[in-house]
């Protein structure tokens, strides 16, 4: 607890002294690209109103929400099955590894030929799609790898099938599940944007664009660092939770390396 | 009680297959405590397994109270050799020796305190808010221990369960082996490599040959069931019956096998 503040400072570090610079180097800029960093964050609190962030962020944020939890559902299901039956995952595989290859963008003009561009269901079909193969693959591995010997012992104690699934085979895996979680999260925030990108629309990532469009450069700087705020915001929750419900696995982890 | 009758096991895969067990035939009775012993790799824990309805035996059958064993049964507990990896790192030692009782349906007040005694009788009472990954090895088998005793089985399987401990722990867990088995009149079948605590455990000592598998004694052991560390191991039936097992186990090695079999 007491190196809490110099870990703290030493997070922190880099981006305060790459703040300062870009400060600095673009305090005399007179290029329409690169508005002094001054102006942009006065041009934050003007652009991020109470509307945009009902119409535009919030929006964004509760797809993303929408599209992760269904491939972190559907991902882990299906993840499940495939790892603990052989025969299915002999049947699988070959084609998981395809799905996983194909770009995410890429499925975005088919998904807009069926569920059309304009409306929720294709962004957050987009966003599922995206991140289920992590979450999927690293479930498979994970159940696949628990140890032989602990199934040993739920089947010898006559564990119930639910319970051997939750408190078992699932706590088991958690860890490459959450690897896995943590691989899709950064992919959902990206297809968040790109889902945005087609049609008219509203959304974070849409008027990011439509500032581009019509030349308000500080406002769009003040969408890309909102952007990439949220991303720090998402990925220091996602920590949180982990560092909650994974304290055994890092203790593991760490017994092990002193042995 | 328990009889395993003509049992056998081959290993199939990965394109070649091994004998592990060819002909294993002997019965345990109710409230016996057996001991097998036999050379690293004879197959004991194939057997064990197999008496547990963990693995598929290739043949022969294995019947508890009559009925052939086809997947774990109730009311068996199983101390595994892999003592350390069948403990569940997500769970404190407390929970770990909780959860088969919650799984029996035991009500929480009942499993608080079979997990306090039977953790108290391996010594860990401090140890029970520690995860399984914090203690040493030696801890941890007593864990695994702890949960055997604690869900009260009505049979006891162990592979080598003091490998891991220290001398002095290893008498005690030998003694309170002996203590549970007397006072819950239960059968326990126990695989070790030592062959002194085998005879020093066991009413009987099933010496096995080497692989493929097949009894080679069935060694009785003529000692009272009042057994002490000190007297019991300084006496002649001890010695003697130690010294013959011995002798067994070094024709087992050396690939030696009973007239019968083949
Ligand atoms: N899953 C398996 N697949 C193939 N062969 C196996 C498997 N498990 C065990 N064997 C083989 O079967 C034989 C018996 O193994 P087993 O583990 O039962 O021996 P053991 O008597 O318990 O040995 P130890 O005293 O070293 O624990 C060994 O030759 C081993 O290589
Ligand atoms: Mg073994």
């Amino acid at each position: 607890m007491t190196d809490l503040p110099r870990r703290v400072l030493a997070a922190l570090g880099l981006p305060i002294v790459l703040v300062a610079l870009w400060w600095v180097l673009s305090a005399h800029s007179s290029s329409f690209f690169w508005p002094p960093l001054s102006e942009i964050v006065a041009a934050f609190p003007r652009t991020w109103t109470a509307d945009p962030i009902m119409h535009d962020v919030l929006p964004s944020l509760a797809r993303l929400a929408i599209g992760y939890l269904i491939a972190l559902v559907a991902g882990v299901a299906l993840g499940t099955a495939i790892g603990s039956f052989r025969t299915l995952r002999a049947l699988c595989e070959p084609t998981l590894e395809f799905f996983r290859a194909v770009p995410p963008p890429v499925l975005i003009p088919v998904i807009a030929l069926f569920a059309g561009y304009t409306g929720w269901t294709a962004k957050v079909i987009t966003i599922a799609l995206g991140c289920v193969w992590p979450i999927l693959l690293n479930t498979v591995e994970g159940v696949r790898s628990l140890d032989e010997v602990l199934r040993d012992t739920a089947r010898s104690y006559r564990f119930g099938r639910t319970s051997t699934l939750l408190q078992v085979v699932l706590r088991g895996s958690s860890p490459r599940i959450a690897a896995g979680a943590r691989q899709a999260l950064s992919i959902g925030v990206i297809l968040m944007v790109i889902s945005e990108l087609f049609g008219a629309n509203r959304g974070l990532g849409a008027a990011i664009v439509q500032f581009q469009r019509s030349f308000a450069v500080p406002q769009m700087w003040t969408g890309i660092i909102l952007l990439g705020l949220i991303g720090v915001a998402l990925s220091g929750l996602f920590r949180l939770v982990e560092h909650q419900t994974l304290a055994w696995y890092r203790g593991l982890r760490q017994a092990e390396r002193g042995a | 009680m328990l009889d395993v009758d003509g049992l056998t096991k081959t290993y199939d895969g990965h394109g070649r297959s091994v004998e592990a067990i060819r002909d294993l035939t002997f019965h345990v009775g109710d409230g016996e405590f057996v001991c097998v012993v036999g050379p690293s790799g004879a197959g004991k824990t194939t057997l064990l397994r197999c008496i547990a309805g963990l693995l598929d035996n290739s043949g022969g059958t294995v019947t508890l109270d009559g009925t052939p064993v086809t997947g774990p049964p109730a009311g068996m507990a199983v101390v595994f050799q892999e003592y350390g990896r069948s403990l569940f790192p997500w769970l404190t030692v407390r929970r770990n020796v909780e959860m088969p009782l919650k799984e029996k349906g035991l009500g929480r007040a009942e499993r608080a305190a079979k997990v306090d005694a039977a953790l108290a009788s391996v010594g860990l009472r401090d140890s029970a808010g520690a995860h399984p990954w914090q203690l040493s090895g030696g801890m941890q088998q007593r864990v695994a221990i702890a949960r055997a005793v604690a869900y009260e089985p009505r049979v006891l399987l162990m592979d080598e369960p003091f490998a891991a401990v220290d001398a002095q722990t290893r008498a005690e867990l030998e003694d309170l082996v002996r203590r549970l088995w007397r006072e819950l009149g239960i059968t326990v079948l126990f695989v070790t490599h030592d062959i002194d605590e085998s005879v020093y455990l066991g009413q009987r000592v099933l010496v096995l040959s080497n692989r493929p598998t097949v009894v080679l004694e069935d060694v009785p052991v003529p000692l009272p069931d009042n057994r002490d560390q000190l007297e019991t191991r300084s006496s002649t039936s001890f010695t003697e019956t130690r010294n013959h097992v011995y002798e067994l186990v070094q024709t087992a090695k050396r690939g030696g096998r009973p007239a019968h079999a083949g």
